[in-house]
């Protein structure tokens, strides 16, 4: 399948000339013909990608009901019966459940933490004027751009000093503060767009900035709360990076760790259907989530490309 | 609204800024500074060596092929992605055979359906997608040689990621398969807001669609193409591209260093060979790199921004 899709650049790159030439300056007759031409290439073209997305999943799926031998001999062939106990085997004895629990409570606990304190500093510098606002609002939009690994280095030893390596609220603190970015970048945008006046009426009625900015603004934001926080969770959930180096505990790793590290010591034990079973189970939620929730994680996804 | 304005800002944002100045500034300065230390890493002991790390990275033939692959992915990626995701979003959009008292410009029948499933591998995370391709990449038992098999082509069975000629291009693959849909969705939504006479003048005026996607699609996307641009050349020099390399390839970092990259060559300095200043000395490279990269795509990109 890879040659297939390497190439796939140049051929389609250069089809559409081609189809042009073919066509050659359209007076006004030929129109018609022009859109089929486009149109019965159009659906060629997107047909193929699509299976490009969709095989290397089915053929995961696939090998993850499989035994270890067939996946060796013949890696296209179904499955002669579905191996369910591939399954039991990751959940239980590879520890899958562990690696979901681990994630569970570390993305729970970051995206929560984000939403708070993203909206909280958002808020300021949305709507209020004071000397150094813009270089505070700048510092943060400027930690999208650098590359994490530079600060790793150093980030490694300050949470060891803190005692904060290989804790989960050590990995939350830090998942935090590298969401905090395009979380206030989002949400300063969104919160300007609000209008002032409800908020200066509750003010005038004696609620305090926290009381009006819990009550009555944040239930106001509720729309980009959801985009960034879906944003959040993808990120979050799929982290790799971040835990690799500061969370080096084999009790605590999360999912695509545990995945990773699984991959390696699998080779020695050569329970490869286990580790496809595993990883099938860490892609399946995730894609369901997106199926079911499609619209939202499209605009929570774009959304901040789009502003 | 200036009762105890001062005292809310202060308390509204302490804790957010104490945290992000803490966990992502510090070390960002820290480690600029690092680079001119001799720190390991494993001691807190260290001295001031001057920009010897620097001299010894401009000798270091391992940065240099790095620096190198990190380049290559910096500026080709974005080039075959955003193309590929051009291409699709236009004939999604605009692809659609003319139906009788139809829009002039109509997408492709079952465009939501290509978009939903495009889109699939940007939710998973890269780590599992490398994963995944790494096993497909396999030379004897892998999905895509079996598949050329199966298709007659048993002469073409490539070592892909055994191979140094092949193994980076084999990585950069991955990272096209799993990032296009997202661009695809992306200028999906800009194109759909381009207001559809622009195509009706163009198609009176014997524009065809080629020439309608150049002079009008393109122009009118501009922005959302290059910010676009800006974001795959970030992914590409950091956190995506270390996935890739140091999951798939062996070593990590490929035969011969045929794959490795900087992101990936901070990680081993720093957490594998103890040479913690050293890794920041890498990593200010890095630094530059992408900033660079960023400003280039910036400037040259810049263009009178249209309005409509």
């Amino acid at each position: 399948m890879k040659t297939t899709e390497t190439p796939a650049p140049l051929p389609a790159e250069s089809g559409a000339p081609i189809t042009k030439t073919d066509i050659g300056p359209p007076p006004p007759g030929k129109e018609k013909k022009e859109g089929t031409v486009l149109n019965v290439f159009s659906h060629g073209v997107l047909v193929i990608w699509a299976f490009m997305v969709v095989l290397p999943l089915l053929w995961a799926v696939m090998t993850s009901f499989k035994d270890d031998r067939s996946i060796f001999s013949s890696p296209w062939s179904l499955p002669d019966s579905l191996h369910f106990d591939n399954w039991s085997r990751a959940w239980t004895q590879a520890n899958m459940s562990d690696y979901f629990l681990n994630t569970v409570l570390v993305v729970g606990g970051s995206l929560v933490g984000t939403l708070v304190l993203g909206s909280m500093a958002a808020y300021v510098l949305a709507r209020f004027d004071f000397p150094g606002n813009r270089f505070i609002y700048f510092l943060f939009i400027g930690g999208m751009s650098f590359p994490i690994m530079l600060a790793l280095v150093p980030l490694f030893y300050v949470v060891n000093n803190m005692g904060l390596l290989n804790t989960i609220h050590g990995l939350i603190l830090v998942y935090i503060a590298y969401s905090l970015p395009f979380t206030v970048f989002f949400l300063t945008a969104f919160f300007r767009t609000l209008p002032t006046s409800i908020a200066e009426a509750a003010f005038v009625d004696g609620a305090s900035h926290s009381r009006t900015f819990f009550q009555i603004m944040l239930p106001m934001a509720k729309p980009g709360l959801i985009s960034v926080g879906i944003f959040n969770f993808l990120g979050q959930w799929n982290q790799y990076m971040l835990p690799t180096v500061l969370n080096t505990d084999p009790d605590k790793r999360v999912l695509t760790q545990g995945l990773v590290q699984l991959a390696v010591s699998q080779g020695y034990k050569g329970d490869w259907s286990g580790l496809f079973a595993g990883l099938v189970m860490a892609m399946l939620p995730v894609l369901a989530a997106y199926i079911i929730f499609q619209r939202q994680v499209v605009q929570g996804l774009t959304a901040g490309a789009l502003k | 609204m200036q009762h105890g304005k001062y005292r809310f800002i202060v308390g509204f944002l302490a804790l957010p800024l104490g945290l992000y100045a803490l966990f992502v500034v510090w070390p960002f300065i820290q480690s600029i500074y690092y680079s001119f230390t001799d720190w390991t890493g494993l001691s807190p002991e260290f001295k001031m060596v001057g920009f010897d790390n620097y001299s010894r990275m401009l000798d270091d033939e391992i940065f240099w092929k790095s620096l190198q692959h990190s380049l290559l992915f910096a500026l080709l990626l974005p080039v075959v992605t955003i193309g590929l995701a051009l291409f699709f979003a236009f004939m999604i959009n605009v692809g659609g055979r003319k139906r009788k008292n139809g829009p002039v410009v109509t997408g492709v029948r079952g465009s939501s359906f290509y978009k939903i499933v495009y889109f699939f591998p940007q939710v998973l995370s890269i780590a599992i997608v490398a994963l995944m391709f790494a096993f497909a990449y396999n030379p004897d038992s892998g999905a895509i040689n079996s598949l050329l098999r199966g298709i007659g082509l048993d002469d073409v069975q490539p070592l892909w990621l055994g191979d140094p000629d092949l193994a980076l291009w084999a990585v950069m693959g991955v990272l096209v398969w799993s990032t296009v849909g997202f661009f695809v969705v992306l200028f999906s939504a800009g194109m759909a807001s381009i207001p559809s006479d622009m195509y009706e003048a163009a198609l009176l005026d014997g524009a065809n669609r080629v020439t309608t996607f150049f002079r009008i699609t393109l122009p009118l996307l501009w922005d959302t193409v290059q910010s676009g641009w800006v974001y795959m050349g970030i992914l590409a020099l950091g956190a995506e591209s270390f996935a890739v390399v140091q999951i798939m390839t062996t070593g990590p970092g490929g035969p011969d260093y045929s794959t490795t990259v900087m992101v990936l060559y901070v990680y081993q300095k720093a957490f594998r060979d103890g040479q913690a200043a050293y890794a920041t000395t890498i990593g200010v490279a890095l630094l530059v790199v992408t900033l660079a990269f960023a400003a280039v795509v910036m400037r040259l990109g810049r263009r009178e921004r249209l309005e409509y």
